[in-house]
């Protein structure tokens, strides 16, 4: 006779969690591409304040933000997420120099090329070489800071 | 105005994303943070499968208008390796990019967020401009 497999709560509720991510991604990199925000020419064109000015970065932030400040509002009633046993936000540090070094250092980059992390990775489905090349950097940099960064106690969370 | 709807609904649909992963899963759709806690080896798969669906984002689009959202590169291969490496090393160091601290962190109106959105901004806007100077 056999016997029923057993799946564990816990289980049902990581494969709930991976469905969700999935979704979310998807919609993430839709939202992405019918913004035009794929494109590294029209979010430099927002960057170009003193050039031929593009404002659509504007417009992508702004309805953004909405939406999620809406989703910040209904987190107040709610005890915790449904899929998860708490909500896992970042605890509010002081802004200290390694918020600004690091936003600035991430600033240059971004005007350099365009891209940054959302963008670069959902344009990897296009197969652009640049693309390959700019996400193999960054996961480089990435892994760069977090070396050196762990060699120091304190240092990065 | 209306040559910025697909802008504005674009941008609705990344709230929404952010959104759905922090009223269902709890947590913070930050792109760099969920590469950095999939390079640890935390939550390998529900961040794993947003990255694979963010991946999924392009062909969905195609799908419905027909054809790939565009991808103009202008920089040179030398810049666009020095630039991935400032993104990626920049975005670690300040926990955050344009995904986590521009759009769920404004939303949390979180002053750190907003400290890390102006500061990436000016620097954005310096650099583009001193291009612009450079090499017209």
């Amino acid at each position: 006779m056999m016997r029923p497999a057993r799946i564990s709560s816990a289980q049902i509720l990581v494969a709930l969690q991976v469905l969700v991510a999935l979704l979310a991604g998807a919609v993430f990199g839709l939202g992405l591409s019918l913004s035009g925000m794929l494109d590294p020419a029209r979010v430099r064109g927002f960057l170009d304040v003193a050039g031929d000015w593009d404002p659509s970065l504007a417009f992508v932030l702004g309805g953004a933000v909405a939406v999620a400040f809406a989703a910040m509002v209904l987190r107040r009633h709610l005890q915790r997420p449904a899929f998860a046993s708490a909500f896992h936000l970042p605890a509010t540090t002081p802004i200290d120099k390694r918020l600004i070094l690091g936003s600035a250092i991430f600033g240059l980059g971004w005007g350099l090329a365009g891209l940054c992390p959302g963008p670069a990775l959902a344009a990897l489905s296009l197969g652009l070489a640049p693309v390959m090349l700019f996400v193999a950097a960054m996961l480089a940099g990435m892994t760069l800071h977090d070396r050196l960064a762990a060699r120091q106690p304190g240092g990065s969370r | 105005m209306t040559a910025y709807w697909p802008s504005l609904i674009g941008g609705m649909l990344i709230g929404l994303s952010a959104s759905m992963l922090l009223l269902l899963n709890g947590r913070v759709a930050g792109i760099s943070g969920i590469l950095g806690r999939l390079a640890q080896g935390t939550q390998m798969l529900p961040n794993a499968a947003f990255v694979i669906g963010l991946m999924i984002g392009p062909p969905l689009y195609r799908l419905g208008s027909g054809a790939w959202p565009s991808v103009t590169i202008t920089a040179s291969l030398p810049v666009i390796t020095i630039a991935g490496l400032l993104v990626g090393f920049g975005s670690r160091m300040g926990s955050g990019c344009t995904s986590g601290h521009g759009v769920v962190g404004l939303a949390r109106l979180s002053p750190r967020s907003l400290a890390a959105v102006a500061t990436f901004l000016a620097t954005g806007v310096a650099t583009v401009t001193l291009m612009r100077l450079v090499a017209p």
